[in-house]
């Protein structure tokens, strides 16, 4: 099983989650995030005065896949959440080594 | 179908009961006199005007509600020229009476502007102390005013003739220097007491103390995010009961500026139609003086003096608030005639809606032109200072220059935003200090430059209209300017004076702790967002999780099973 991180901007979130779930995704968990990259924010001016934006808002979509779904869901989420321009974000991947699901009691992929 | 069914039937049954309706109508109506449109005059004996019509026939346009009939007389055939006039002087007052507390009751609702402007501006860990501030000016101020603020800004006005004349107003403390009267406070009208139990009076100072309110909140908003809610209770007693009456006693009350002219020689005196200095600027010096005393917010500047941006938390906020007072503006200038019969109204609220739009207008593209983008907060901060510099000129002015008088009020306004916080190093989060100050006192100066002699007649005791300085009066602008630099010198004055004792007792600014952690919790105890505080309890609000569920067998007998499934 693989878990996938993907940060994303967040007005993509809603393309990402139905490439997802074509993908075969089955359950995700999204929360707002803050954060930044190389670029370090960028600087906006109010009544006159510089401020730094230093921690960009973006969205985090963390889904637990299968082993032999998990490319198709990476692919997802590159077609959909990138725009070429700086900001675009990171997908994390990494693998999982057991899922339980609470109401039951079951491990591994039947949790999924 | 059975619920449609019954919709048809419902229909139906209406449709007829309006048939019947209109039916019966048209029949009273071809019962009623042949000339329908003067009812009296064909039924009742010939003069007499007080018998009203026997069959009571609508009046859908008005034109017959409200004529001879309503005027009382004692012999309807031989109506006396004096019972006529008393009608007439009666109504004239009544239409003076009602346009004064209507214009009145929006200027109330100004505090709602002021609290949404000065909360969206603010951080969200303060827009609870931000808007209870706000909140409790409005009782606090009005009960100072009530105790003595009334009695020394209006307690020697005289007669206000508009207002039927406000007889018991008559007591001016009066020093006499240089050989002339300088009326200093009036001594009549404290606690509205028995003295002063006229219409007319109560009128006034439901007006006047709406106007003392407004001068009252606008330093809640340059000193708000630091400021101690004990020192702002005394300052709120402070401002309504001394500071406001003294300076509005002499512009509004009969006082030694309101004589300028005619002690001195100077135009009309100090001219100020709706209060650009007596409110407006007195709010700004004050505004001033307490922000200086309590300094910068932590974190405003670097350690190398420069500014740092402090964004406000909720700019929609800012900008309802921007309108609600722009509406109550309406109230606030076309009001201060105190006159619903002086048509000058038309003219004064037409000035005081362009000078608005000039200013936001300007202040928007000079953001745009300077910084690329128009920012809203300058917009509304634009909108304001336009407002603010009208009110003054706003009764005699054309309508150019009240758009001229707002479009220098809007880059007037940016200049003095960055002048305040960039060279002054003042922290005025909301711009009060740029806005009612300094556009205050171009306000009253541009009065001096630009009235053009059509309005005012009579002004202050001086015979003649208000005339400025590019329309051949200079002495006008000579007033204008003494009014404007002794607003300054006396409200800065009297009020640092008073923030610097309140330090040494009270104490202004609360603690570095509490104000990194928001003043929300600390000095008002109310969150203004709980929800979005992460803390056991408060995210989940009363709702207690639930316990584990009691074994079936304990069900009572004849309770449903409740499926447990979310």
């Amino acid at each position: 099983m693989k878990k996938i991180e993907a940060i994303v901007r967040p007005h993509l979130l809603e393309a990402v989650k139905n490439a997802l779930q074509e993908a075969g995704v089955v359950g995700m968990t999204v929360s707002e995030v803050k954060g930044y990259g190389r670029q370090k924010g960028h600087t906006e001016t109010y009544r006159g005065s510089e401020y730094k934006i230093e921690l960009v808002p973006k969205v985090k979509i963390e889904v637990a896949i299968a082993e032999e779904l998990a490319e198709g869901a990476v692919d997802a989420v590159l077609k959909t959440a990138k725009t070429g321009k700086f900001g675009d974000g990171k997908v994390f991947v990494s693998s999982l080594e057991d899922v339980v699901r609470i109401r039951t009691g079951e491990h591994g992929e039947q949790a999924l | 179908m059975s619920m449609r069914r019954r919709l048809f039937v419902s229909f139906g049954i209406g449709v007829v009961l309006m048939l019947g309706v209109t039916g019966l109508r048209s029949i009273a109506r071809a019962q009623a006199p042949a000339v329908p449109v003067e009812p009296a005059a064909t039924t009742a004996p010939p003069p007499a005007p007080v018998a009203a019509a026997p069959v009571a026939v609508p009046d859908p346009t008005g034109d017959n509600t409200g004529t001879a009939s309503d005027v009382v007389v004692k012999d309807a055939k031989a109506p006396q020229l004096d019972e006529v006039m008393t009608t007439v002087g009666h109504s004239k007052i009544a239409i003076n009476l009602m346009w004064t507390l209507l214009t009145g009751f929006l200027v109330m609702f100004m505090q709602a502007g002021f609290a949404l402007v000065e909360t969206g501006f603010c951080r969200a860990k303060n827009a609870a102390h931000t808007m209870a501030m706000n909140f409790m000016i409005y009782p606090i101020g009005m009960l100072g005013y009530w105790i003595c603020g009334f009695a020394l800004q209006m307690g020697g006005v005289g007669a206000v003739a508009v207002l039927g004349g406000t007889p018991p107003l008559n007591s001016e403390f009066v020093v006499t220097l240089f050989g002339h009267p300088f009326g200093l406070f009036g001594t009549k009208g404290f606690f509205l007491s028995a003295d002063v139990y006229d219409v007319g009076v109560f009128a006034l100072f439901l007006f006047q103390m709406v106007f003392m309110d407004t001068t009252c909140t606008i330093p809640t908003g340059a000193m708000a995010e630091r400021w101690k809610w004990s020192s702002f209770l005394v300052y709120g007693f402070f401002i309504s009961m001394f500071t406001y009456p003294l300076f509005a006693n002499w512009v509004w009350g009969g006082g030694w500026l309101a004589q300028l002219g005619v002690n001195f020689g100077l135009g009309h005196g100090h001219v100020d139609f709706a209060g650009s200095s007596v409110v407006h600027m007195v709010g700004g010096v004050a505004a001033l003086a307490g922000a200086m005393v309590l300094g910068p917010r932590i974190g405003k500047y670097t350690k190398e003096g420069k500014p740092v941006a402090i964004p406000g938390h909720h700019i929609p906020m800012a900008l309802l608030g921007t309108f609600i007072l722009a509406f109550g503006w309406f109230g606030f200038n076309p009001g201060s005639t105190l006159a619903g019969g002086d048509l000058r109204i038309a003219v004064v609220a037409t000035n005081t809606m362009l000078a608005g739009t000039g200013g936001a207008i300007a202040a928007m593209v000079y953001m745009m032109t300077r910084f690329g983008k128009p920012d809203p907060s300058m917009m509304a901060n634009g909108m304001l200072a336009g407002l603010v510099a009208i009110t003054a000129p706003c009764a005699f002015v054309t309508a150019p220059v009240a758009m001229l008088i707002g479009t220098v009020a809007g880059v007037l306004v940016c200049w003095a935003v960055f002048f305040v916080e960039g060279t002054l190093k003042i922290d005025d989060p909301v711009g009060a200090i740029s806005v009612h100050g300094v556009n205050g006192a171009w306000g009253v100066l541009s009065l001096g430059l630009f009235a053009d002699g059509v309005y005012g007649d009579g002004w202050n005791g001086v015979p003649g209209k208000v005339t400025g300085l590019f329309y051949g009066a200079p002495k006008q602008f000579l007033a204008q300017c003494v009014g404007t630099l002794t607003c300054f010198v006396f409200v800065f004055a009297s009020m640092w004076v008073f923030f610097k004792l309140v330090d040494v007792i009270l104490g202004n600014r609360v603690s570095a702790e509490v104000e990194l952690a928001g003043l929300d919790l600390p000095e008002v105890g109310a969150l203004a967002y709980p929800e979005f505080v992460l803390s056991p309890g408060s995210s989940v609000g009363a709702f207690e999780p639930p316990k584990p569920l009691p074994a079936p067998a304990a069900a009572p007998a004849g309770a449903t099973a409740r499926v447990e499934s979310f």
